[in-house]
């Protein structure tokens, strides 16, 4: 398995399926703590993502990255659009013109995606956001990836894994950024719309390689 | 040319609003809206506020005012893309105030710095503080006194209202001067209004800085011609 520019693509197109697929649960996850747009606006993100793709086949894929984070910070709304568009254009320039991404570039623009994050909406870990999906989600990447036996798939998985259980963990959190940060002590018994969603995102990264 | 200003919104109806409130007194500023997405929902759009950055592109620089989180996020991410980043500056003020404050500013001539200082220069009261009252303590804490100083009183009807306030801290934005009026900070238009300074009363003016007596002449030249006001 490669990850060229074919595999950014396929995986972008799972992006817009897992989306569409748990549109309901983000809204729900969102009316809990949030203004229940997260579903609906990441759903219509992807498609728009999906649509820009379909106009052309991106060469790299850094190329396909970059396209997804121009259509997203234009057609998201909500502060998942620039987050997420930031996350990928920072994931863009750290993979450049290559055409394939080994086990390190991966662990490497995973970091690049996540910092992004960081810059752009200040939160830390344990805020209950999104970079409580992706702080593990990059570390387990850059694990796998320096035992230099991995193979990439094995790299992609262990991101997948974590992040799904970094979302899980802002179940009990307080949270301390963005909209639910408002609602102070009751924003904990929930989990993170943004955790949530950047666990899909991941897991169609899996999904695109196998 | 002046420098121009851009609103972010999450509404549409917000960022027109605003624009429509501020460009009344500010009337040779270009001040454009990016409110609301593409296809009239409530959020952000980046092409949106790229687009009226383009538009500003051609002046004398841009300042930014957002009104909540994710437009602040949006504008950074537009900013990411221009060409010359340090003729576009985001403020970091409330959204209406910091508007006007600005576009007050931008009309008086400030360059792009002092426009973005202008609005700022209200975020005190929004945050709280002394009833919407900045005192300038340099004198006091450095024990030196002010290097100009002036008294004028008030003639027109309406006294210190907003527009005068807005022309006094606009016009004082753009230059090198600490000032005071009636211990209120000089370049805050909100705190000038909590002055409640009305027809009779005379403001005492004092001003540190290279520019102090250009600025306690500045607000004596307003005040002695009524604001331009019956």
């Amino acid at each position: 398995m490669v990850l060229d520019a074919a595999w950014a693509v396929k995986w972008l197109n799972l992006c817009a399926e897992a989306m569409a697929e748990h549109r309901v649960e983000l809204i729900e996850l969102d009316r809990a703590i949030g203004d229940s747009d997260h579903g609906e606006n990441m759903d219509r993100g992807f498609q728009a993502v999906v649509a820009k793709l379909g106009e052309g086949t991106p060469e790299t894929p850094g190329a396909a990255l970059k396209l997804t984070a121009m259509t997203l910070m234009s057609k998201v709304g909500g502060a998942a659009g620039p987050l997420y568009g930031t996350a990928f254009l920072r994931a863009a320039t750290s993979l450049g013109d290559s055409a394939e991404i080994d086990p390190g570039a991966w662990a490497e623009a995973l970091a690049a995606a996540r910092d992004g994050i960081v810059a752009r909406g200040k939160a830390e870990p344990g805020d209950k956001t999104m970079v409580d999906a992706w702080t593990p989600a990059v570390d387990a990447a850059r694990a796998a990836a320096d035992g230099g036996s991995a193979d990439v798939l094995a790299v992609l998985v262990a991101a997948a894994e974590a992040a799904e259980a970094g979302a899980v963990a802002t179940d009990p959190l307080v949270a301390r950024k963005g909209r639910a940060s408002y609602l102070g002590e009751r924003s904990a018994g929930h989990r993170d719309p943004g955790a949530a969603s950047s666990a899909l995102i991941l897991r169609a990264a899996v999904g695109a390689a196998a | 040319m002046t420098v121009s200003i851009v609103v972010v919104s999450h509404s549409e109806k917000i960022a027109d609003g605003a624009v429509e409130l501020a460009a009344q007194m500010a009337p040779n500023v270009v001040i454009l809206a990016a409110g609301g997405t593409g296809d009239g929902r409530i959020g952000t759009s980046l092409e949106k506020v790229m687009a009226a950055l383009d538009k500003a592109a051609g002046g004398d620089g841009a300042v930014i005012l957002a009104d909540l989180g994710s437009a602040v996020m949006t504008a950074e991410s537009a900013l990411e893309f221009v060409d010359d980043p340090e003729k576009f500056l985001l403020a970091d003020a409330p959204l209406v105030e910091g508007l006007v404050a600005a576009s007050v500013a931008a009309q008086g001539g400030a360059d792009v710095e002092a426009v973005k200082r202008a609005a700022e220069a209200v975020r005190g009261p929004a945050h709280g503080g002394d009833a919407g009252r900045q005192v300038v303590e340099e004198g006091s804490v450095t024990g030196q006194g002010p290097d100009f100083t002036g008294d004028f009183e008030i003639i027109n009807q309406a006294g210190m209202h907003a527009r005068p306030a807005a022309k006094i801290a606009g016009g004082l934005s753009a230059l090198a001067a600490d000032v005071t009026v009636n211990g209120a900070d000089g370049a805050s238009m909100t705190a000038l209004m909590t002055l409640a300074a009305g027809k009779g009363s005379v403001l005492h003016v004092e001003a540190w800085g290279a520019d102090a007596e250009r600025a306690v002449n500045y607000v004596g030249g307003l005040v002695q011609a009524g604001f331009g006001e019956p």
